[in-house]
């Protein structure tokens, strides 16, 4: 889709690092936030009686007491709710109808005139549980025998790629077989196995969950959400409901963070029902931070058995992998990201002979959901750290073991499809050279000891395959545009990629282009959801062709006038142009107003507006015995990361002295924002390395707060990120762009733990590698030695 | 419950405010006054991102009475920037695009600010150590860190 532009005066926009458009917004405070509307004397609040237990049935429901209370205005339980609502699997009701399956489980919800009220009177409410045997471990939970937390699993409404298992906990089933695992290992010198757990860890968007809703008095719902997806919402609220996604309204102002975690639908479920009982009433629901750590998604838990071997010249000829998913008590939308670990199960890697079974769980834990990789930093973990074994015992430097086995065009990939154009390789020997790989240095002091690692990565946009984008692009008076998107603008910095998309499209300066915002469901054109790392790919490619559109009605409206052929014509710096007569006019002379017939009878054109959409038409089924299928994925972006620290042996502490990350993103529109991207990525990825973790102890969540929860924080961040960019296009990407968003936290933790084993000979197979768990390592490796 | 009239100085405009007893400063900045600049985070002085300036020192608005602020000097980021244009770390914060989700910088810029009112030369430990408080999940900090330094540079 490379756009000739015959006579470049105006630079084009594309690649250069565009200054963020809601910046000045930002900085001084003006940028406003859901919590920031102001509703006015009307306005009551919502809070919810969460289940105490992470496994039990309802007997007796008595709120009374709390109806009583001056200023209460309404009770919700599950009695009123209809249908079971999901993404991808419709396991879940708004509220429990007879049955709670984690801490945390909305029981009931009490709308009153404060927040305060609405929460004593919570307290009020009477519940009486009969305890149930909770499942806390996924593979105890896919066993035989298991408590079932969803007996009538097999009524559930599904997705066609999705294999629930009847009568069991595994709400999803991946299989894939490509080659012959079996008849491979034998021809193996070196084979390594494994056991590597991830735990479970939380999104942590600064900005908590809050959803204002609102029912009017002829039914029509308006919700203002921090919303990933308002179109998703608007369709799934509609479908529990019952009514017409017409009518219910989703308006999204900046989001301060998401991470997935507001993604699809979970906690404006609630403020919908609430709101619906006292109609003309707007009803706010903000989760606490104590809430935000298990009452909305978390990451799911991952507990992976990981086999490779691989021939006397370091070839890969086989891998096997078995993935556990503890992915709580609705997987709605977790089932999906057990599916993405399955299709993207060798990692970034060429094998012939790949055998890999991942399996959905359902437990008694917090709700899993999409997160930052989904799916991908998880899997990497082990199978990075697995690799740099093979490695090692072949004696093979573990970068250049990388580069011979590494994914390249042309390559099968897992799922049987040929792969697309990428550098994974570049993006290694960049990464590795940043860090001076190879090259030994001291520690900076005697009690510590310095190692290097490194670690690769791919994944895929995981989606239904056709999840679709629009646009609108509109012409003002004065020749400025309007560009109307559904995409939400997460920090990721989308406005400005779009903009930049809709003014090189167009012809015309950057400062004459404005995002319609925020986002509203009655006025925004449809996007599937702010997620995938896919809208600069999907949103920016709708927005090309609305733009192309609208470039389109502008040059045969001239061509008319100036009785050319539009092929003659072109848009450049705001006017339109003609190569062959030279003529020229300013946009704004033509594109509302049109333009007058020569010999006055009267006027031609009007309004421009441009309209666009992408929706990729490729993606296939896959076998459900094999996984095998002609396209499983739009594309994948790979990358590298590599990590040189350093470890006090004394207190187990580590220090990221160097992280550098290269990333093949197809294009970069916008290059300095691709690098805050790989930038803020490695602190996530860091983070979720060496601090975080949601301590579950018999289901309980013990930690959810910052201070027994810690994320990094300006001292623990690495002393120095380098963020390198490869391109190699992308065939369907504007201008070539794939996705970077998420990729930038996948090799995180496997890239440091591989670099603490070249430090002190460690491997340590869980997350995270706190201070203590390093200690604690290096003290049982000293007394065993 | 009992309500209190305080009067206190919000970005240099003298106010006169009725509030209960257990209304927080944040909530009175951002219900009573209109001033969302200041953001609820975690309610439990742990995310930063409602550091306001209280007599020059940054504060968490979420830990601080409202009464506690009788009397008191407040700035909030919205007090930051006045008809001269920008404080020189927002502008830095825009150029080094140190903002990514924008949550975070109402409160981190207050705490940059007071920083640099008491040392306009800090070192890079000393300004991760001011702002330490201030958590991001967005930027990595990296372009935080290099916004003060380049407004300190700046003077």
């Amino acid at each position: 889709m490379a756009e000739k532009m015959k006579s470049p005066s105006v630079p084009s926009p594309i690649g250069e690092s565009v200054p963020r458009l809601d910046a000045l917004q930002k900085v001084t405070g003006e940028a406003v936030f859901t919590d920031d509307l102001q509703f006015g004397a009307d306005l009551l609040y919502g809070r919810i009686l969460r289940s105490p237990h992470p496994h039990a049935r309802i007997k007796r429901l008595d709120a009374s007491k709390a109806l009583a209370l001056p200023g209460v205005k309404a009770l919700v339980t599950g009695d009123d709710c209809k249908d079971r609502f999901g993404l991808y699997l419709k396991d879940r009701y708004t509220f429990c109808k007879d049955r709670v399956r984690y801490v945390g489980d909305p029981v009931a919800g009490i709308v009153a005139t404060s927040e305060r009220l609405a929460e004593q009177a919570c307290r009020l409410v009477e519940v009486e549980y009969e305890v149930l045997e909770p499942v806390l471990d996924p593979v105890q939970g896919a066993q035989d025998g298991a408590p079932l937390l969803h007996p009538n699993l097999k009524e559930y409404i599904v997705a066609p790629f999705i294999f629930p298992q009847h009568g069991s906990n595994i709400s999803n089933y991946f299989k894939l077989r490509k080659g012959d695992v079996e008849g491979a290992w034998s021809k193996c010198n070196v084979i390594v196995e494994g056991a590597y757990r991830v735990p479970h860890v939380q999104h942590v968007p600064i900005e908590p969950h809050i959803t204002v809703a609102k029912f009017d008095h002829s039914g029509n719902v308006t919700l203002w959400a921090s919303s990933q997806s308002p179109f998703a919402q608007r369709d799934l609220i509609a479908g529990s409901l019952g009514i017409s996604p017409n009518r219910v309204r989703v308006i999204s102002s900046f989001v301060g963070g998401g991470f997935g975690s507001k993604a699809g639908v979970s906690m404006e479920a609630l403020a919908v029902m609430m709101a619906q009982k006292v109609p003309g009433h707007p009803v706010k629901v903000r989760l606490t931070r104590e809430e935000e750590f298990y009452c909305s998604f978390v990451r799911q838990g991952l507990v992976s058995n990981i086999k490779i071997g691989a021939d006397e010249d370091g070839t890969l000829l086989a891998m096997q992998t078995e993935f556990y998913w503890d992915a709580g008590a609705y997987t709605e939308y977790g089932v999906n990201i057990t599916r993405a670990a399955g299709y993207s199960c060798t990692g970034p890697y060429d094998v012939p002979n790949v055998w890999s079974d991942s399996y959905c769980v359902y437990t008694n834990h917090p709700v899993g959901g999409p997160m930052r990789g989904f799916g991908m930093p998880e899997i990497h973990w082990g199978i990075e750290q697995t690799m740099d074994q093979v490695a090692q015992k072949l004696g093979m430097d573990e970068k250049e073991f990388r580069l011979k086995n590494c994914i390249r065009e042309g390559s099968i990939t897992p799922t049987g499809s040929k792969m697309h154009a990428l550098d994974l390789e570049s993006c290694i020997l960049k990464a590795a050279e940043a860090i001076d790989w190879g090259k030994q240095e001291p520690a900076s002091a005697p009690h510590k000891r310095r190692g290097k690692g490194i670690a690769i990565m791919w994944k895929a946009p995981a989606m239904p395959p056709n999840a679709g984008s629009s646009s609108i692009v509109r012409f003002n008076e004065d020749g400025t545009v309007s560009v109307g998107i559904g995409g939400q603008e997460l920090g990721q910095g989308s406005h400005t990629v779009a903009a930049q998309i809709a003014a090189a499209t167009l012809g015309v300066p950057m400062d004459s282009i404005r995002i319609s915002y925020p986002v509203d469901t009655q006025y925004s054109p449809y996007e599937w959801q702010t997620v995938a790392s896919r809208l600069t790919w999907s949103m920016g490619n709708a927005i090309r062709e609305a733009a192309l559109d609208a470039r389109r009605q502008i040059l045969e409206l001239a061509a008319e006038h100036w009785d050319e052929q539009p092929d003659d014509l072109d848009l450049h710096d705001g006017q339109v142009i003609s190569y062959k007569s030279e003529r020229s006019e300013p946009l704004k002379n033509l594109v509302v107003y049109g333009l007058p017939k020569e010999d006055d009878s009267g006027w031609r054109g009007g309004p421009i507006i441009g309209r666009g959409m992408f929706m990729p038409n490729y993606v296939s089924a896959l076998d459900p015995e094999t996984g095998q299928g002609p396209r499983a994925v739009v594309h994948f972006t790979p990358g590298c990361q590599a990590v040189d620290l350093e470890v006090d042996i004394e207190t187990g502490q580590i220090t990221l002295l160097r992280v550098s990350s290269a990333f093949d993103v197809g294009k970069a529109i916008n290059p300095d924002q691709v690098r805050a991207q790989m930038e803020g990525g490695v602190v996530q990825g860091a983070s979720t390395t060496l601090l975080e973790h949601l301590r579950l102890e018999n289901g309980v969540p013990v930690n959810p707060n910052f201070t027994d929860y810690r994320i990094a924080s300006t001292v623990d961040m690495p002393l120095k990120t380098i963020p390198i960019i490869v391109e190699v296009p992308q065939d369907d990407g504007p201008w070539g762009a794939r996705g970077i968003g998420e990729h930038s936290m996948v090799p995180t933790a496997p890239a440091i733990a591989n670099a603490l084993a070249d430090a002190v000979g460690l491997r340590i197979h869980d997350l995270p590698l706190s201070a203590e768990r390093v200690f604690k390592a290096l003290r049982d490796k000293e007394a065993a030695t | 419950m009992t309500t209190h009239k305080i009067a206190l100085t919000v970005n240099g405009i003298q106010e006169q405010v009725e509030v209960p007893s257990n209304m927080t400063l944040l909530t009175m900045l951002r219900e009573r006054l209109g001033l969302t600049g200041a953001k609820n985070g975690c309610a439990a002085g742990e995310c930063g991102a409602c550091t306001v300036m209280m007599n020059g020192e940054p504060v968490n608005s979420c830990l601080v009475l409202a009464v506690e602020a009788e009397g008191a000097e407040i700035v909030t980021v919205e007090g930051l920037s006045n008809e001269n244009g920008l404080d020189g770390l927002q502008e830095a914060m825009i150029e080094v695009t140190g903002t990514q989700c924008g949550f975070c910088p109402p409160g981190g810029l207050i705490s940059a600010r007071a920083l640099l009112d008491r040392n306009p030369s800090p070192s890079e430990d000393e300004i991760k150590d001011a702002l330490r408080g201030n958590l991001c999940r967005c930027t990595g900090y990296v372009r935080i860190l290099e916004s003060v330094k380049q407004a300190a540079k700046g003077g």
